[in-house]
């Protein structure tokens, strides 16, 4: 038996006893977790706005630790440390293949994949610690987890680099990479990045990174404003400034080039808070949500691009749909193929040009997960980015 | 069906034939398409013929003689056809499917080869005397460019029951739509991954565990 953050309903997540992970397929691993965090998604689950969780379902999906042990078609090695991407991806179908590998055809079990195919019109690949919509694998808030295609997925870490420096290879900085990615940053461009949470944290040093000659980070947190800032972008505090008129200014009158939405507590993953529920939709966060989206339409110029590693599962009314086509607007979204980027941005932690630990504000126990979850959701400027450590006193 | 399976008459008779063409299984040269657009026959409003018929295409990165050996070896179909138990090949491509059906109970179907193209087609049908009448084809083609192969599923069954077995079977989640592409998909996922992906994180919590143990 292990210890493990389980969700029992709205607001209601506590540390239990479950049954220890088993190798069950020919390419599982069994991983013992050294660190894990929790997600801005995650506090979607929190909320009780996500369909097809279960109580007793074990979560998160930001997590590395220990190879324990290995099924007969793994390539891992007892003992090897390595970090797992939140996609869970076969490697093999259409899509993986072509480096699309959160939308692989085969890591969600075929039971589960009708609800997904019936709302999308094609089902949804797995994720780990999510939503049965999304498979219903037992996540890695635990101190142990089952890993599916672990030749695949998980990436192994040299001894070197600590924890901290490599957890977010999981999730959060290649949601971070591909948002600026899909924003295709040239030299000259201006990018506005709305929400200073982690992944828009990871979005402004990403398109730095590649050469933006200019990032604006729009939030209203002074903490997460001043992480921006560090990180080298100008910032724009939306209580106090009228945000489309100031990145007018701030662009020469052009309009930003790309606009990228990292806004709110979804980061990636998928709001479904008003997929059943067209009135709430209306008057509740989902509509908020979308007003960002919104609001970075008009403000990007023509020809400009739009980047949504926010994704939104329902729909959305009053969608500016003329500005979209009358400014000739590349958009691009999506989860993120975790597994496309593991490779190249630890290169990129190894050799400096990226950091990953300046946004961590705390690191628990496992113990003290519900309380992370807590302080995650209602300590936004101070708690930024929370780690739980299973082996760590409490 | 097995002369040995007392089957009342009554709702019980449909529950357990409805079960047992759930596996699905029917034959069809109705399987191309009639009228003036190209879509599949299934995929009408309202579909050519008097017997029921579903059917499902997947694409699967595998080339056609890998996907078109295994198939040929109805042994192997129970690997992903989740209520067939077993399929024992006799002489002459006659083969004998054990169905699992509702309440624990399962029914057999005599069928042989009614056709057989290497690598293209393989089609079945229930023996002349079998209770349930039933066909099926599987059809392999080869997708564009490096996408493997397209393989096409179509079965057809006179529903024993008419619309009543059919909501009966839908009642027990065998409905036959569904079940065909459920098979067809783990099809895919054995193919491509070697395995059939479950996310149960003990053995025991398998849906393969959870049949056995009731």
């Amino acid at each position: 038996m292990m210890r493990a953050l389980t969700w029992h309903g709205t607001k209601d997540v506590r540390v239990d006893t479950v049954s220890d992970p088993e190798i069950i397929n020919p390419r599982d691993a069994i991983i013992k977790i050294t660190s894990t965090a929790i997600c801005g998604s995650d506090l979607h689950l929190y909320d009780g706005v996500i369909p097809g969780v279960v109580p007793g379902d074990v979560l998160g999906h930001e997590f590395m630790g220990e190879v324990v042990e290995t099924g007969s078609a793994s390539d891992l090695k007892k003992g090897q440390r390595v970090v797992v991407p939140f996609t869970i991806s076969c490697g093999g179908c259409f899509h993986c293949k072509q480096q699309q590998y959160s939308a692989c055809d085969n890591s969600n079990p075929v039971e589960k994949q009708d609800m997904s195919a019936t709302l999308y019109g094609q089902p949804m690949a797995a994720l780990f610690g999510y939503s049965h919509l999304t498979g219903g694998y037992s996540g890695g808030q635990a101190e142990y987890a089952r890993v599916p295609f672990s030749d695949v997925g998980p990436i192994v870490i040299p001894d070197h680099l600590e924890d901290d420096q490599v957890l977010f290879l999981s999730d959060i900085l290649p949601t971070g990479w591909m948002a600026a990615e899909n924003a295709d940053i040239q030299p000259d461009d201006t990018v506005a990045v709305w929400g200073c949470g982690p992944v828009g944290l990871f979005a402004i040093q990403s398109a730095i990174v590649m050469g933006a000659s200019k990032v604006i980070a729009i939030d209203h947190y002074p903490n997460r404003l001043a992480l921006a800032k560090e990180l080298g972008a100008e910032i724009i505090d939306f209580r106090e400034t009228d945000v489309r008129e100031a990145l007018m200014e701030m662009s020469g009158g052009i309009g930003v080039d790309a606009v990228i939405d990292a806004v709110g507590m979804e980061s990636h993953g998928f709001a479904i808070d008003n997929m059943f529920d067209v009135v709430k939709q209306k008057v509740g966060m989902g509509a908020d949500r979308a007003s960002a989206l919104k609001q970075a339409i008009l403000a990007v110029r023509f020809g400009g691009k739009v980047s949504i590693p926010s994704v939104y599962g329902g729909m959305t009314d009053k969608w500016p749909l003329g500005a979209m086509m009358e400014k000739g607007l590349q958009i691009r979204g999506g989860q993120t193929h975790v597994q496309k980027y593991t490779k190249l941005l630890l290169e990129k932690i190894e050799d400096g040009t990226l950091d990953t630990t300046f946004l961590i504000s705390h690191r628990l126990p496992l113990e003290q997960a519900a309380e992370g979850y807590r302080n995650f959701k209602e300590q936004q400027n101070e708690w930024t980015k929370v780690i739980l450590k299973p082996e760590m006193e409490n | 069906m097995s002369q040995n399976l007392k089957i009342g008459a009554g709702l019980g008779g449909v529950v357990l034939t409805a079960g047992a063409i759930a596996f699905g299984a029917l034959l069809s040269n109705r399987h191309h398409n009639r009228g003036y657009d190209d879509a599949a026959n299934h995929t009408k409003r309202q579909p050519e013929g008097d017997n029921a018929q579903v059917g499902r295409s997947v694409t699967i990165r595998k080339p056609r003689a890998e996907l078109f050996a295994f198939w040929s070896d109805f042994s192997n179909l129970p690997q992903f056809m989740e209520n067939v138990e077993a399929i024992e090949a006799g002489a002459d491509g006659a083969s004998t499917w054990r169905i699992k059906a509702p309440a624990g109970q399962t029914v057999e179907v005599k069928t042989e080869i009614a056709s057989k193209k290497q690598d293209e087609l393989i089609a079945w049908r229930s023996v002349e005397d079998s209770e349930i009448k039933t066909s099926g084809e599987v059809r392999f083609e080869e997708a564009p460019g490096e996408r493997g192969t397209r393989v096409s599923l179509i079965m057809d069954y006179d529903p024993p029951a008419g619309t009543l077995g059919r909501v009966v079977a839908k009642l027990f989640l065998r409905e036959p739509q569904v079940q065909a592409r459920h098979d067809l998909k783990r099809f895919k996922m054995l193919m491509e991954t070697g395995e059939i992906a479950t996310s149960a994180r003990t053995r025991d919590e398998t849906r393969a565990a959870k049949q056995e143990n009731g």
